[in-house]
C-alpha cells in the first residue's frame, strides 16, 4: 500500500451516471488487476474504495457510478484537481490460473477491473471472452474498449435494448468453452455465475469499508478457509472457498 | 529541545501518542508502513477469552465528521493472541504494548487478563467495560459503578501490571463510574469509548449497519471526550488516557490540558494510516508554537 497525491487528468461521462477518471500519479504500487484504490474526498470522513480499471507507471484509470454524495462529488471534479489516494489495496486477480481461455463476467460497476485484467491476459497470449451485463442500453460502457484490445465481447441488457436480452448467464451459451472464470459485480450476479459456471473461478466482492487496508475488521466475511477481510485478503475470493 | 515524554502508571513513554484499540489491529499492518517504535505505545485489538467472528456486515457507516462501527469484537481469542499475534508483533515493536481486553462476564475478564498479564511484552492492561454483561441482563458493565468496580476488583486480584479501566461515555454520570473504579483499585482510567449511534439508509429505509446500532467515533466526538476527561480529572487521582476524535498534535495537547497523561487516536488511523507517526513528528513544533517545553507539565493545565 502507498499513500500519495494524484492529479485528475480527465473525468468524463461514459454512460448514464457512469464516469471514467484518469488520475496522474504513481501507478507503480498497483501490482495486480482487480486491486482497488481508496480515495479521500474533501468533506467526507471515510475514503471511497474504487477498483483499478487500468494503470501505467504514471497513471491509474477508474470508472465509477454515481450512487451517492461521494461519487456525486467525484463527478464534479475537473482536470487539475488533487486527490489523496491509497493505492495497491487488495489481493487482485491471480492471472496464473486463467488456463488458455478465460471467461470474464462483469455486471454494471463491476465491469471496470475486468478491463485491466483482459488487457494483461491478452498480452500474455491468452484467449479472453467477456460478458458485460447492464440493465439497459444507455448504461452500457467500454464495449468498444474490450473489442479494441481483442477480447471476444458479449453484452447483455436486462430489457434487451442492447445485445443479448437477460442476465450475464444468458450469454454463457453464446460464449462457448472456457477454462476459468473471473467475475465482478453485484452479489446476486456473482452467485448466478458461480452456479452457471462449470470451472474454477475468481469472484470479486464488495463490502462497506472502514480502512480498506486490513486494520479495522470492518469488512470481514466467512470463507471455507477461515475468516477473511474483503479489503486485504480479498476482494477476490476463489470459487472453492466461497460461502454464500 | 522540548520534552515530549510522559509517564503512564509508572511506565515512561517517549511521547503520549497511542493508537486506540480496534483501529490498529495487532500492529503489524502498520509496521509495514512505518517504524511503529516511534509511538508511545499502542493498544491492540479488543481480545476476549474465546475467538469471535463478530457481527454480520455491513459493520461500518459514515457520518459527518465520523463513523459508526459495529465490528463486534472480532478477534482470534486470547490463546491465539498470545501464541501467534504477540510473537509476530515482537519482530516489529520493542516497547511495552497495551493489551485491550473485553469480556461478557466478570470471570471472562479475569481469565483473559490473567493470561495477558504473564506476557513480557504487555505493559498495561486496558479493560474495556463497554461490553454487555450476559449474566446481568445484557447491560454494559460500564454503565453501573458497581459492575465496573466488580470487574476492576476481579482483574486486580489476578494481575500484577497496571490496570486501566476503559469507560463507556453512554452513561449519565461518568464521574461516579470512574471513582468506583479508582476505589476498586484501578491504576488508571481510559476514556472515551464510542458513543452509541445509528444511521438509516434513505434508499432501503433500513439501518445501514446489520447490527442496527454501533459505536460512533471520529472528530465529531472530540468535544464530548474533552469534557469527560476534564470532569474525571477533577474527581480521581489516577492517570487518565484521553481519547475520542483526536487527529492532530493540537488535539493531543488539548486532551492533556483537560487532564490526560497520554492520548489515544482511533478512527483517524483508518482514514490516514500515517496519522500517528505524523502527530509524533509534529508534536515538538506545535508545543513550541504554544510555548510548551515539557508535556508532563501541562497535564490538567486547564483546571
Ligand atoms: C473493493 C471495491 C471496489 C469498488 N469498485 C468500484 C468501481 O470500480 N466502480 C464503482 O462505481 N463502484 C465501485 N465500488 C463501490 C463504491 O465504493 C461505492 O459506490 C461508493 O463508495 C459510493 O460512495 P457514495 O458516497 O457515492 O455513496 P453513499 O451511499 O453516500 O456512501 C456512504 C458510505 O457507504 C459506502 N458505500 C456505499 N455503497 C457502497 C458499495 N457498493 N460498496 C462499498 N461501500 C459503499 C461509501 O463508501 C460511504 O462510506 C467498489 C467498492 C469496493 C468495496
Ligand atoms: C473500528 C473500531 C473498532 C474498535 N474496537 C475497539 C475494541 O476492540 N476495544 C475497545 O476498547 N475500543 C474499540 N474501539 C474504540 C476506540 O478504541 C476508541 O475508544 C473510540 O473509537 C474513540 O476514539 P476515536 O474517536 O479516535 O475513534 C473501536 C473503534 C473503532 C472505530
Ligand atoms: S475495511 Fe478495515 S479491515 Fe477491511
Amino acid at each position: 500500500m502507498q499513500q500519495s497525491i494524484f492529479t485528475v487528468r480527465s473525468n468524463i461521462c461514459l454512460a448514464k451516471g457512469v464516469y471514467e477518471m484518469v488520475l496522474g500519479g504513481n501507478g507503480k504500487s498497483v501490482t495486480a488487476p482487480g486491486q482497488f484504490i481508496n480515495i479521500k474526498l474533501d468533506g467526507f470522513f471515510l475514503r471511497r474504495p474504487i477498483s483499478v480499471c487500468d494503470w501505467s507507471d504514471d497513471s491509474i484509470t477508474i470508472i465509477y457510478k454515481v450512487v451517492g454524495k461521494g461519487t456525486e462529488y467525484m463527478a464534479k471534479l475537473e482536470a487539475g484537481a488533487e486527490l489523496d489516494v491509497l493505492t495497491g489495496l487488495g489481493n487482485g486477480y491471480d492471472m496464473s490460473k486463467s488456463g488458455e481461455t478465460a471467461l470474464l463476467i462483469g455486471g454494471g460497476a463491476g465491469v471496470p477491473p475486468l478491463y485491466g485484467l483482459a488487457k494483461r491476459l491478452i498480452a500474455e497470449g491468452k484467449k479472453v471472452k467477456v460478458i458485460l451485463g447492464f440493465n439497459t442500453a444507455d448504461e452500457v460502457f467500454y464495449e468498444e474498449n474490450f473489442k479494441a484490445i481483442g477480447a471476444e465481447t458479449y453484452v447483455t441488457t436486462v430489457d434487451g435494448s442492447h445485445g443479448i436480452k437477460g442476465f450475464v448467464t444468458n450469454a454463457f451459451e453464446a460464449a462457448g468453452g472456457y477454462d476459468h472464470t473471473y467475475s465482478c459485480g453485484p452479489e446476486p450476479m456473482l452467485k448466478a455465475v458461480y452456479n452457471a459456471s462449470e470451472t474454477s473461478g475468481q469472484y470479486s466482492f464488495e463490502e462497506r469499508m472502514g480502512c480498506g487496508f486490513g486494520a479495522c475488521m470492518g469488512c470481514s466475511c466467512k470463507t471455507k478457509y477461515g475468516n477473511k477481510r474483503i479489503c486485504k485478503d480479498g476482494p477476490v475470493l476463489i470459487k472453492e472457498e466461497i460461502i454464500w | 529541545m522540548v520534552k515530549t515524554a510522559t509517564n503512564l502508571c509508572g511506565i515512561e513513554m517517549s511521547n503520549p501518542v497511542i493508537p486506540a484499540s480496534g483501529t490498529f489491529g495487532y500492529g503489524y499492518e502498520f509496521a509495514e508502513l512505518y517504524d511503529i517504535n516511534c509511538l508511545g505505545t499502542f493498544s491492540f485489538k479488543g481480545t476476549t477469552k474465546d475467538p469471535r467472528f463478530g457481527n454480520p456486515t455491513p459493520r461500518i457507516a459514515e457520518c459527518p465528521a465520523g463513523m459508526i462501527n459495529a465490528v463486534g469484537l472480532q478477534n482470534p481469542g486470547v490463546e491465539k493472541v498470545i501464541s501467534e499475534e504477540l510473537p509476530k508483533l515482537a519482530k516489529c515493536f520493542s516497547k511495552p504494548v497495551m493489551a485491550n481486553v473485553s469480556g461478557f462476564s466478570v470471570e471472562d475478564y479475569a481469565y483473559t487478563c490473567e493470561k495477558l498479564d504473564k506476557c513480557e511484552q504487555v505493559g498495561w492492561l486496558e479493560v474495556n467495560v463497554s461490553c454487555p454483561n450476559v449474566h446481568g441482563g445484557g447491560m454494559s458493565f460500564g454503565t453501573s459503578p458497581e459492575a465496573a468496580a466488580q470487574v476492576t476488583k476481579a482483574v486486580k486480584a489476578v494481575t500484577t501490571k497496571p490496570v486501566i479501566i476503559k469507560l463507556s461515555p453512554n452513561v449519565t454520570d461518568i464521574v461516579s463510574i470512574a471513582k468506583a473504579c479508582e476505589e476498586a483499585g484501578a491504576d488508571g482510567i481510559s476514556l472515551i469509548n464510542t458513543l452509541l449511534g445509528m444511521r438509516i439508509d434513505l434508499k432501503t429505509k433500513k439501518p445501514v449497519i446489520a447490527n442496527k446500532m454501533g459505536g460512533f467515533s471520529g472528530s465529531a466526538i472530540f468535544p464530548v471526550a474533552v469534557r469527560m476527561v476534564y470532569q474525571v480529572y477533577e474527581a480521581v487521582n489516577i492517570p487518565i488516557v484521553g481519547m475520542g476524535g483526536v487527529s492532530s498534535a493540537e488535539d493531543v495537547i488539548e486532551m492533556m490540558l483537560a487532564g490526560a497523561s497520554a492520548v489515544q487516536v482511533g478512527a483517524a488511523n483508518l482514514i490516514d494510516p500515517f496519522v500517528c507517526r505524523d502527530i509524533v513528528n509534529n508534536l515538538p513544533e506545535v508545543m513550541k508554537k504554544y510555548g510548551i517545553t515539557d508535556l508532563k507539565e501541562i497535564i490538567g493545565g486547564a483546571h
